[in-house]
């Protein structure tokens, strides 16, 4: 290519790189600042000194409605909702899949694609009987009742996941092992588990970011002292004082961001390996 | 056991086993996603308001629903949101991917950095954006800091143009996925056929647009699904960031659902609303699903 194409390519490419960047940057710098400072400066000014009390409030002290005790409360009911959702969605997800691909039965592809669909629907269909159903259980309203749905609700992405991978692990391997008398435990634990930690590295972190990120179910089926911190946030950003407190906005929103961005940082190869894998093959 | 010589032959415990242990997913399935989509619609076909009932009221909900026209403009706002979000996502997504395989130096920093608000919560993304676009301190301010003195951005508190600032951001959060399916897309394509093309004197943008681009039809197909699949579903950008607002102007179908189903109190015109979303997706989704099973079946 000639030279001045590549000036092209390059500037191109580096234009969109500071599309993508100049939000964060934003939120990072308003987060820093002062009132103040916001308002005698603008969107991309830089900060003339730096003070983290707009983090400490958006952490422990800012309103997120009639409560005033920040963010706090609502990040550890993520964390209280993300761990259990996750393991045991994966954890469902991996026999799912292993029965779907090395377990074949009649019916099993059928039986395959009416899990599937549930990648499909629009949620707003489940929400009202759900709603109802959790209450008949006792568990609407806290933790455990969002923990709950999001096992149910994440069941189709975390099978199609495995079984994909499955699909192609070889089934003479599976015959082999059969041969010397492993059966359906010992294969699974012994062959095939052991052959898994890409995948599961994959539906870990998958599930962990649309768990952390759902507001959705967060904001229908909690209230109160169950609420996650999607819920939080949007409170938080939403509640009218009599001064727009924007870095105080902006230090809640990075709050809620962290967890999901440190694991982009530190595995975002298995990110992005979730998000072509689910799409070009589901 | 099966015996070495009889390999097909399953043992009773293992021919029941595998289906014993799918059964509770099974169950599940069959129960909240079926049951309930069953459900949703019996309640949309009786008169339940603030709590459910069990008045069978024929279709009173749907014609209440089409004759609202709160309704409408949230019809409308899937359209336009819709519309230009597929379609600038889909073209920033193919422009960067087709710029990043020109053997990029720092190709994967750039691809970090092009899909980080893909790993954001759109809460998340609503939140920073409804601060950037705001009309007092923001973009506004920024512009006549630099000396454009007349601009004005007031998107977020018109009614005509509020739905556009949920494009803005959504195209932000998602055009970088796209991009993403696209360029492994492009790693897929035999080298040997544009190297072919190039000795034939094709030109390259006359190689992407005739060669590369129609073999990545499969691709193109999927990233339309996902993204109207979001569209869609699309609801926590719009409350981050408009609230619906002002009054009920960017209001999308699933944030008149919500508002219908759980503040308002008009259980079965939800429920209604409900069901018109999940018959839109269906009439996507199912051929996609039968044409890429025949597919894998065939295959």
């Amino acid at each position: 290519m000639p030279k001045f194409w590549r000036g092209v390519v390059y500037s191109a490419l580096l234009l969109a790189a500071l599309y993508y960047l100049l939000p964060l940057y934003v939120m990072v710098i308003t987060s820093v600042k002062t009132m103040d400072q916001i308002r005698a400066g603008n969107l991309l000014s830089f900060p003339t000194s730096i003070s983290f009390d707009a983090w400490s409030k958006a952490w422990s002290s800012a309103c997120t409605g009639v409560e005033c005790g920040g963010l706090k409360p609502f990040f550890w009911n993520s964390v209280r909702m993300v761990i259990p959702a996750v393991l045991i969605s994966t954890s469902l997800g991996a026999l799912n899949g292993y029965i779907l691909s090395k377990w074949r039965f009649p019916h099993s592809e059928l039986t395959f694609a009416l899990i599937l669909f549930g990648v499909f629907i629009p949620f707003q269909v489940v929400l009202l009987p759900m709603a109802q159903t959790l209450g008949w259980f006792g568990i609407a309203r806290s933790v455990t009742g969002l923990v709950f749905v999001h096992c149910v609700f994440g069941l189709a992405s975390t099978t199609l996941f495995f079984r994909n991978y499955y699909v192609g692990i070889p089934d003479e391997l599976i015959k082999a092992a059969r041969l010397d008398g492993a059966g359906f435990w010992r294969i699974f634990f012994r062959i095939v588990l052991p052959m898994s930690t890409p995948i599961v590295m994959v539906v870990l972190i998958w599930q962990f970011t649309q768990i952390w990120n759902d507001f959705l179910f967060g904001v229908v089926f909690s209230s109160g002292d169950s609420q996650p911190i999607t819920v939080g946030l949007n409170n938080l950003a939403n509640t009218s004082t009599t001064v727009k407190e924007y870095n105080v906005d902006m230090s809640a929103a990075l709050i809620a961001a962290l967890p999901t961005i440190l694991v982009y940082v530190f595995a975002g190869k298995y990110f992005v390996r979730g998000l072509t894998a689910g799409a070009v093959k589901g | 056991m099966s015996s070495p010589t009889q390999p097909a032959q399953y043992g009773f415990a293992e021919r029941w086993l595998p289906r014993l242990v799918l059964a509770p997913s099974f169950l599940l399935t069959l129960i909240f996603i079926y049951g309930f989509i069953t459900w949703n619609g019996y309640l949309s076909f009786t008169s339940s308001r603030l709590l459910p009932s069990f008045n069978w009221a024929g279709l009173t909900q749907y014609h209440a629903l089409f004759a609202l026209e709160r309704w409408w403009v949230a019809v409308k706002n899937l359209f336009i949101f819709g519309g230009l979000f597929i379609g600038g996502a889909m073209a920033i997504g193919i422009a960067l991917a087709i710029l990043l395989d020109q053997k990029i130096r720092a190709e994967g920093a750039l691809r970090t950095i092009y899909l980080y608000p893909m790993a954001l919560s759109f809460i998340v993304t609503g939140t920073a954006w409804k601060w950037m676009l705001n009309p007092g301190l923001g973009l506004e301010k920024l512009m006549h800091d630099w000396g454009f003195t007349n601009f004005t951005f007031d998107w977020l508190v018109n009614s005509d143009m509020s739905i556009y600032t949920v494009v803005i951001a959504g195209l932000w959060q998602s055009s970088g996925f796209v991009m993403a399916l696209f360029l492994a897309g492009l790693r897929g394509i035999d080298d040997s056929i544009i190297k072919a093309a190039q000795i034939d004197g094709a030109s390259l943008p006359r190689i992407y647009w005739k060669i590369i681009l129609p073999a990545l039809r499969p691709v193109f197909f999927s990233t339309l699904m996902i993204l109207s699949h979001i569209a869609i579903k699309s609801f926590d950008l719009v409350v981050a960031l408009t609230g619906g607002g002002p009054g009920f102007a960017s209001d999308v179908p699933a944030t008149f659902m919500y508002a219908m189903a759980f503040t308002r109190g008009q259980m079965g015109l939800g429920a209604a609303s409900a069901t018109m979303m999940l018959m839109t997706v269906a009439a996507m989704v199912v051929p996609y699903l039968y044409s890429e099973l025949r597919r894998s079946r065939n295959a």
